[in-house]
């Protein structure tokens, strides 16, 4: 057997509590042995690790990659590649495309484009009911069957709360897990950012926390009544925190994540009218900042990209009308490991929070121990990168790190012990 | 990256290039529009009112809102200080997308237009234009959304000024529809830099804006409590369309709790003033007795209001030339150097 041999690697692996100077080899796509040369067979190609950190690929549990129906935003294959410039494996890809992936045919469509494209894995999520409309349940079994890891309505409302009740009750009879974005569409409706003193100040209508969290209470209920396997998707609120962690208390199974731009930024970034931070849901107050970093610090919560390319025309208008969104792949690592720096953020739960977790909620191993495969990441740490609008890798053209030099880059991306990136 | 939009109006030496908003002014600079605006006053009582200040300047008067007073009062404005004006009403339907505002304004701005006088529903529309669209054509906001309507907010402390003496020192109340209130939002700025001792929001909880209190100013529900010991009352419109977001119960249960009748004006110092930014609502914001009443200066505000809009646009079109002639002086100096030292350029 030929193995490739990672040399003298940081391996950090929060599910197992490791973090130490290593050596790997990896053979036919899977890890063979940790620390210690296999009795048998030689090295094919060895990589020189020292000083960098080798951590569990990354898994995104809810990303818009554009394709189909929005290409002049981005494609799967330039998206997914730019989710490798961050060390994602895996990406969950939101059905809210066009057409919407309601259907087998649409799954396939995205699964032929990403395996063409050869970057980060895409986990397509299907959508629950027809066109997201939130009135008629979508072919969920068939969705399932055709590969969906599991099935949202984005950020689309339900009709109503029967329908909600049925969405779950019937991705219970089957086991499908369901992610469900807590938003009531009536108290956040024609709100664009939080409601809260800057709000006010720039006479901006606010979305108020009660639109997620009286959502949010309504599904938790749900679950709780249909025993559906849920993953709350996107929260933004410290009270969601709170409201997740008592209904655990109670015995339901629920998970959650929170995208990465709502532990950065608050609602102040807002000020300026600056379009690049209109994003759903809405960049909150320091308060919340600081309880979803609590939580994600805690290993109760994961983090998710959120990704929402977009052209530069849909961001160009005033705050209001400006599209929604966030390309954030590009900058999403060093982003992330400036919190570190800050010590707003552990090392380990960042990495737990963007491997374990969200390969947890899917039902995946993401390890990185002996027999698994090999879905890993190189990270420099110190590597610094300049990012600039023309060599952005995702087609959005609405990055926060645009114009900005940040620490931290990716070196090498594994895939099933396969190099796809670096 | 987009910055502050009390930065984005102001040249590098601090003089307005653009007026957007109240929000971060100093002192000196709202002082000095109030003086430019009461030396205005005097030349609009001569028999020829004409001051030569933009002759030669094209102001366009760009409503994608509808207005026909305030944008009147902008053309009288821009007529008295000699400018050639356009008028255009654009409805917002025909640009709700930023692409289609942006190639109206580039049209525009291709007309060699030097001031375009904004009004627009989208809050931070006239920062948009400043900054992203026309950073060269000097940017007058005429009301933006919710946001902020400083030329109202400016004739309002004139108006305060010439019939209180001053701002500092005076406590003034606001009353009604806060939440949408973009007028409401640019005066509690200028009050509060002007050096007013008190400013108070007063209106039901539903047309109170979440924090309203962040921005300097303190809320109160009850009419009694909030009009006491005020010297300055300012009454704002109510919308009818209030009614049927569920705001408001009806404009009767409305009038009862905030309009103001002489018997709640008592509650107030008795030389108060009561002022309204108009058109008024009589019998729904304000009994007829009080509009017209000694205590009233309603009709004075729309007379001080084209001075201190001929105040603004004469600064603010004096700040624009003097970016635009040292961005020239910057130019000949770069081509000069260059000209110079052709050699270097070539190696």
């Amino acid at each position: 057997m030929r193995y490739l041999h990672i040399e003298n690697a940081r391996l950090i692996d929060p599910s197992q509590n490791l973090d130490q100077v290593t050596d790997v080899y990896v053979a036919e796509g899977r890890i063979h042995a940790i620390g210690h040369k296999p009795a048998s067979g030689g090295i094919e190609h060895s990589i020189d690790a020292s000083g960098l950190l080798l951590v569990p690929g990354l898994i995104d549990l809810g990303a818009h990659l554009a394709e189909p129906g929005f290409t002049h935003k981005g494609s799967i294959a330039s998206e997914t590649r730019a989710a490798c410039a961050s060390g994602f494996t895996h990406v969950c890809a939101l059905p809210d495309t066009k057409p919407v992936a309601d259907s087998p045919a649409v799954i396939q469509l995205i699964q032929e484009k990403a395996a063409k494209a050869g970057f980060a894995k895409v986990l397509p999520l299907g959508a629950l009911t027809q066109g997201l409309a939130g009135e008629q349940l979508a072919s969920m079994f068939s969705l399932r069957e055709a590969g969906c890891v599991a099935l949202s309505n984005a950020r689309a409302p339900f009709k109503d709360s029967y329908v909600l009740r049925r969405v779950m009750e019937y991705a219970a009879t089957y086991d499908i897990p369901v992610f469900l974005n807590p938003d009531d569409a009536a108290l956040s409706d024609g709100g664009c950012m939080h409601e809260g003193p800057t709000a006010t100040r720039l006479g901006l209508t606010g979305i108020p926390q009660t639109a997620e969290t009286i959502a949010l209470a309504q599904m938790l209920l749900l679950v709780e009544q249909t025993g559906v396997r849920a993953h709350i998707s996107q929260i933004s609120c410290a009270r969601s925190v709170r409201m997740l962690a008592q209904a655990r208390e109670q015995g339901i199974r629920v998970s959650a994540d929170t995208p990465l731009a709502n532990l950065i930024y608050t609602d102040e970034a807002v000020t300026g009218y600056n379009s690049q931070f209109n994003v759903q849901p809405p960049l909150r107050s320091e308060s919340d900042r600081q309880a979803l970093l609590a939580a994600v610090n805690a290993g109760e919560l994961a983090i998710s990209s959120n990704h929402r390319p977009h052209e530069v025309a849909a961001k160009k208008a005033p705050f209001a009308d400006a599209e929604p969104g966030m390309s954030i792949f590009d900058g999403f690592l060093p982003l992330a490991l400036q919190l570190v720096e800050r010590g707003e953020l552990e090392l380990s739960a960042f990495i737990r929070a963007t491997s374990a977790l969200p390969a947890q909620v899917l039902g995946q191993n993401q390890s990185l121990s002996e027999g698994n495969w090999f879905n890993a990441v190189l990270i420099n740490p110190d590597a610094e990168q300049s990012f600039r609008r023309s060599t952005l890798l995702s087609k959005g053209r609405n990055s926060p790190v645009a114009g900005k030099t940040l620490k931290g880059a990716v070196n090498a991306v594994f895939i099933d012990g396969r190099k796809v990136f670096g | 990256m987009t910055t502050d939009p009390s930065q984005v109006q102001l040249t590098a030496d601090g003089r307005l290039k653009h007026f957007l908003t109240t929000e971060g002014l100093s002192r000196e600079l709202l002082t000095e529009i109030l003086d430019t605006a009461d030396s205005f006053i005097s030349t609009q009582e001569r028999d020829v009112k004409k001051v030569p200040l933009l002759r030669g300047k094209t102001v366009v008067n760009l409503f994608f809102e509808n207005s026909t007073r305030t944008r009147s009062t902008f053309e009288l404005a821009a007529k008295r200080l000699s400018a050639d004006i356009l008028n255009l009403d654009i409805a917002k339907s025909a640009t709700a997308k930023g692409e289609t505002l942006m190639d109206t304004l580039w049209n525009l701005e291709a007309m060699y237009s030097d001031m375009f006088v904004v009004r627009h529903a989208d809050s931070g529309a006239a920062h948009f234009i400043a900054e992203h669209v026309t950073p060269n054509v000097a940017i007058i906001n005429a009301g933006d959304g919710r946001h902020a309507h400083p030329t109202q907010a400016m004739l309002d402390m004139l108006t305060i000024r010439r019939h209180q003496g001053s701002i500092e020192g005076k406590i003034v109340a606001i009353v009604g529809d806060i939440l949408h209130s973009r007028v409401a939002r640019s005066q509690i700025h200028a009050l509060r830099t002007l050096g007013a001792a008190e400013i108070r929001v007063i209106g039901p909880g539903t047309l109170l804006p979440r924090d309203i209190e962040a921005l300097g100013c303190k809320a109160y529900y009850r009419m009694e409590d909030g009009l006491k010991d005020c010297d300055v009352i300012i009454m704002l419109r109510l919308q009818k369309e209030r009614m049927q977001n569920a705001l408001l119960p009806s404009e009767g249960e409305f009038f009862k709790l905030y309009g103001l009748t002489e018997e709640k004006l008592t509650y107030a110092k008795p030389d108060a003033i009561v002022m309204h930014p108009g058109p008024i609502n009589r019998g729904v914001e304000i009994e007829s007795n009080v509009a017209d009443g000694p205590q009233s200066v309603i009709l004075n505000q729309v007379s001080y209001g084209i001075a201190v809009r001929m105040a603004v646009m004469a600064m603010a079109m004096s700040g624009q030339q003097q970016e635009r002639n040292e961005l020239a002086e910057q130019n000949i100096e770069q081509n000069n150097e260059h000209n110079n030292e052709p050699d270097q350029e070539e190696a």
